[in-house]
């Protein structure tokens, strides 16, 4: 492919640098922290003065993490799932009674869901906890913007599950292993990473299956872009958007493709409010993509290691980023 | 092949009930190597040993949508070397523990097949541990057995206190009439110097150096080794011959063929015939392994595969004192030889 774009504006310039000592698995905001997830023990807060606290959560590896932006969640190999809040006050929620690895960890708007082997758990506001036996060992869990449902993938499939319900999960089949699940924002769709370099998806209203392959790579990133619009997701060395604006989304129609490179993309964030995509490269270097006209700025220069965490904040005004090799930073873009 | 020295070696280890692949996994663990082993293993209790890092498992065998049905891969592996690898640094190396009853082909197959697995770790070799007076039993009603013995990279005849000389030169036998290949250690108590079963580089095609069989050069390891050759009757399955005191069967189900050549290949003609080959048998094939020469071309090309899965690259240049020849191995099941014979011949530039 030629490059025929000119020079590509840069922010690189403005991130501060957070050196994390090891490698880092997620990122996100509370509040006005930065907060990076590294593969073990801890969780890094830096405050916006630059003023950095580390708080222990899991003695051992951090296996799965999530965030509804006031606290994180994560699920470690001791078979603790431990809630954090913005003041970096942790609690440990749950202990697994063997103390099995925490593979997954979801959180919704009234309750926790994590899972551990064959098993997924829901912890709801009142303190109930109910089960789920699966099939296989969970490769995603992810909660339905409305009520309680809970949408476990799994080798062969997605089990939605609703845990107040006496009723056997409602299963979406189809073959293969699924390694991640999504709802869109507005509900009406279940999207699926699997262990081949595919996303599958379904319509709940019919579950009429969508296929959306192509990609290089198994896809590890995927985010909603405002209103889930568009899905952007990694797998593939440009920055793949499925549209799912239409009754129908992406069935029958190929996706955009933004910020073509040589090397893959292997992580994604959008932006909270404008159609903005940050998308890291397995090379380190982090390139922000607007959808409307394909208009790019580098916000990080190729490093040492893959890009594994990407966070906005609510505003949209920062950017925090971290790789495998424990690099992280914060980029000011106000 | 991407450089290996980073990566994080991985051994399997196999055996069928009861022959002391837990034995051996307590051997590895306890000695006094000062290395950190990640350990996945199917059950807890029997192992801990403080400092590594015990993971349970449950075998979970998925298949893969790329129309082949041999292709499966260890989901359970993948999921929990991406865990691992987010301790990387606490260990020097992950050992996984099948189930007696287990095939090592989709755990093998999983590094070939999941980039990021293939990236961060590499397949160091599988490890079967047999036991002496029950394998024989073991190869006539167990197929996993058979496949266990027949994938190996490196058996451990295990218990040979347990049986007569005679007895171990028979179970030896049957399982260099289904592999000749792998590496053989007579042991008790899965004593072994560690360095014969970790650190092998048995898929690392650089190391696919010699290919001969591994009987040829028999007899020059294994402190307990017996030299008394004898030459005496066998009335068990399939035909032996002995030769000079090592009996020779001929597994009637699980064979190898070695196939060999001094005039150069075709390329053209050669990868075709390696592509249909594994696409049609790949089923039946457990492993390959070959070095090429091929026409007009100074570099070696080396290669290896599990099932329909291969792996190959150029290696180096032909030394000018080396015979420029192809050497091919398989391993496997029902293999029609005539047609493998004919159709590697006809690839001859």
């Amino acid at each position: 492919m030629t490059d025929t774009r000119g020079p590509i504006p840069s922010v690189a310039d403005r991130a501060k640098p957070v050196a994390a000592g090891g490698p880092i698995v997620a990122a996100y905001f509370l509040k006005d922290h930065a907060v990076f997830a590294l593969g073990e023990e801890a969780l890094l807060f830096v405050a916006p003065d630059g003023a950095e606290q580390r708080v222990a959560v899991h003695a051992g590896g951090i296996l799965a993490v999530a965030s509804d932006g006031a606290r994180i969640l994560t699920g470690g190999d001791n078979g603790r799932v431990v809630a954090t809040n913005a003041k970096g006050e942790s609690e440990t929620l749950a202990t697994d009674a063997k103390h099995r690895w925490i593979d997954r960890v979801a959180l919704g708007p009234d309750a926790i869901a994590w899972s551990a082997g064959k098993q997924a758990c829901v912890r709801t506001a009142r303190g109930e906890t109910k089960s789920l036996d699966l099939p296989s060992s969970a490769g995603g869990l992810a909660f339905s913007p409305k009520g309680l449902r809970v949408a476990v993938a799994h080798y062969g499939g997605v089990s939605l599950w609703f845990p107040n319900a006496q009723a056997a999960p409602e299963t979406f089949a189809w073959k293969g292993s699924h390694l991640d699940v999504m709802f869109s924002p507005d509900g009406r769709f279940l999207v699926t990473a699997m262990q081949e370099a595919m996303l599958h998806g379904w319509r709940l209203a019919d579950a009429k299956d969508m296929r959306m392959s192509g990609y290089s790579a198994k896809v590890r990133s995927m985010a909603w872009t405002p209103g889930g619009k568009w899905l952007a997701t990694s797998g593939s060395e440009q920055l793949i958007l499925w549209p799912f604006q239409s009754k129908d989304g992406p069935m029958g129609k190929q996706p955009r493709m933004l910020a073509p490179y040589d090397k893959r993309a292997v992580a994604i964030a959008c932006h909270p409010r404008q159609e903005i995509v940050a998308v890291g490269f397995e090379d380190g270097m982090i390139m922000l993509a607007r959808i409307e006209d394909g208009a790019e700025i580098l916000a990080r220069k190729p490093g040492a290691a893959p890009v594994s965490a990407l966070a906005w904040s609510a505003d949209g005004g920062k950017l925090a980023f971290g790789t495998e090799d424990g690099a992280g930073g914060i980029v000011d873009l106000a | 092949m991407p450089d290996t020295t980073e990566k994080i070696p991985v051994t399997v280890l196999t055996g069928y009930l009861g022959a002391g692949k837990t034995t051996l996994l307590n051997r590895i663990l306890s000695e006094p190597h000062g290395k950190k082993y990640a350990v996945i293993v199917n059950e807890f209790g029997e192992i801990g040993i403080d400092n590594d890092l015990i993971v349970g498992a449950d075998e979970e065998v998925f298949e893969m949508n790329n129309g082949c049905i041999c292709c499966t891969v260890r989901g359970d592996l993948i999921r929990i070397i991406d865990g691992l690898m987010r301790r990387k640094g606490k260990f020097d190396a992950i050992i996984v523990e099948t189930t007696g009853l287990a095939d090592p082909a989709p755990v093998a197959q999983t590094f070939f097949v999941d980039e990021n697995v293939g990236n961060k770790t590499r397949l160091d070799a599988v490890v079967t541990v047999a036991d002496a007076k029950w394998l024989r039993d073991r190869l006539r009603d167990a197929p996993e057995a058979k496949n266990q013995i027949a994938f190996a990279d490196v058996i451990l005849i295990n218990k040979t206190d347990l049986v007569s000389d005679a007895e171990l030169r028979e179970v030896e036998a049957r399982i260099r009439g289904i592999n000749p290949y792998a590496r053989l250690h007579r042991t008790q108590r899965a004593q072994i110097p560690l360095g014969e079963v970790l650190d092998r580089k048995a898929f690392d095609l650089e190391r696919i150096l010699d290919i001969e069989p591994e009987f040829l050069r028999a007899d020059d390891h294994g402190q307990d080794h017996d030299h008394d050759h004898d030459h005496h009757h066998d009335h068990g399955h399939g035909h032996d011959h002995a030769h000079g005191g090592l009996k020779h069967y001929h597994d009637e189900e699980m064979q190898s063929i070695s196939l060999k050549t001094e005039k150069p290949l075709d390329p053209d003609k050669f990868f075709p015939f390696i592509q249909n080959l594994t696409q049609a048998e790949g089923p039946n094939i457990l492993r390959s392994k070959g070095i090429l020469s091929l026409l007009d071309d100074p570099k070696r090309f080396v290669f290896q595969g599990v099932h329909m899965m291969l792996d190959g690259d150029h290696q180096r240049e032909w030394r000018a004192d080396e015979k420029r020849e192809s050497r091919i191995v398989f391993i496997g099941r029902n293999l029609p030889e005539e047609k493998i014979r004919k159709g590697f011949e006809s690839c001859v530039a």
